[in-house]
């Protein structure tokens, strides 16, 4: 296993401030270098690569990377990922928000994206809370669990992130955990791969807002809850199913071929440009 | 793991990026790693260790590095990274003394 470490370090922007800014046990970290590993197993340059991030926990994700990387506004990361990818489709786009940005503010932006298979990856990093603001309730805390702004728990239910994405729309839908880093590294990279539009969603928990309230003596309870509590999406009897006892399924749940938006975009183009001719 | 592919690797922990959260410590199968006194991740006992990798993959803070370890114990150099493993100098044999050159005038 040597040179894992080695390797993230040639991609990461050593003039900025480390370690970085994730609490201890926070997933995030995890998710960064599991992305970067991806990237490197793909063999793709640093400078096709582009890193959109929102506001967030995850927002900071984009600083460190040595990649192209753009700091957007709250919950517009996937707008300025389209931008990007209509402007330019050689690149790779990676679109990286925080369950707050995809889901509330950017739930919008997520649904229309996905609607329209715009060749992006987006990587969504579900730490069930607004963490870097506090610690209020998100629209992914589960229902019953304890927040700064639901003290005797959240009275909603929460979204499921993936069935959101199935019923949109987009092509490559799959479900990762920051405990499963090599499971992880493989959703990533056939996300990036492919040519519509890919979720991943990835459970990183949050310690410090999240477990503190919700019985999590520390961060390593929260590792040992996500290991006895996912069941990998294969060994379903009814992968359509959610089992019944709780656990949260993790794999890829769609993985359809269907051609990107830019790439219409451009074969609509030189048809219409063979016909002036 | 058969006892033969124990003692193979050099675990590097880097004190000023571990953030102490104590993954490595918990998930560890071999015990390799504790918690010191700072509440840093520190290695008791490196020989047990058998190369699975699940704390550099895990540790969110890039903080541990598994080596292979050289016929002398020490950590492999990595030519690509400035990254200096703390204890290398221990394992590497010394260099040689220079020589002192002779007198020519031992009377002086």
């Amino acid at each position: 296993m040597a040179d894992v470490t080695q390797l993230i370090h040639d991609y990461l922007r050593h003039n900025k401030k480390f370690p970085h800014v994730f609490c201890a046990g926070c997933g995030h970290g995890i998710v960064l270098g599991s992305l970067i590993r991806s990237v490197h197993a793909l063999g793709l340059p640093k400078d096709d690569v582009v890193l959109v991030a929102g506001i967030g926990c995850s927002g900071r994700m984009a600083v460190y990377v040595d990649f192209n990387t753009v700091h957007t506004t709250h919950g517009r990361a996937l707008t300025f990922a389209t931008g990007i990818k209509m402007a330019n489709p050689r690149l790779k786009v990676i679109c990286v928000m925080g369950d707050g940005d995809a889901m509330s503010i950017g739930g919008n932006h997520l649904i229309h994206a996905a609607r329209r298979n715009i060749g992006v990856t987006a990587l969504i990093l579900n730490n069930q809370i607004y963490g870097m603001t506090g610690g209020q309730c998100s629209s992914a805390t589960p229902q019953g669990d304890i927040s700064m702004t639901t003290p005797f728990g959240s009275l909603e239910k929460a979204f499921d992130i993936v069935d959101m994405c199935k019923a949109a729309g987009a092509s490559y839908v799959a479900r990762g955990t920051s405990f499963h880093a090599i499971q992880l590294d493989r959703l990533i990279s056939s996300a990036i791969m492919h040519p519509g539009f890919s979720v991943v969603e990835v459970f990183s928990p949050c310690p410090t807002q999240y477990g503190r309230k919700n019985k999590f003596r520390n961060a390593v309870d929260m590792y040992k809850w996500l290991k006895s509590n996912t069941v990998k999406v294969e060994t379903l009897k009814d992968p359509t199913q959610k089992p019944d006892d709780g656990r949260i399924p993790i794999g890829v749940f769609r993985d359809v071929e269907e051609p990107g938006l830019e790439e219409r975009y451009f074969e609509l183009q030189r048809k219409l440009m063979g016909q002036n001719r | 793991m058969s006892k033969k592919q124990k003692g193979q690797t050099r675990v590097c922990v880097y004190p000023d990026w571990c953030k102490g959260c104590g993954l490595c410590v918990a998930f560890c199968p071999a015990k390799v790693l504790v918690l010191n006194a700072f509440g840093k991740a520190e290695v008791a006992n490196e020989d047990e260790c058998i190369n699975c990798g699940f704390c550099e993959l895990h540790c969110p803070d890039f903080a541990i590095a598994i080596k292979p370890r050289a016929r002398n114990g020490a950590a492999q150099p990595d030519p690509r990274s400035g990254w200096e493993d703390p204890e290398s100098e221990h394992g590497r044999a010394s260099p040689p003394e220079p020589t002192p050159e002779p007198n020519p005038n031992p009377e002086e």
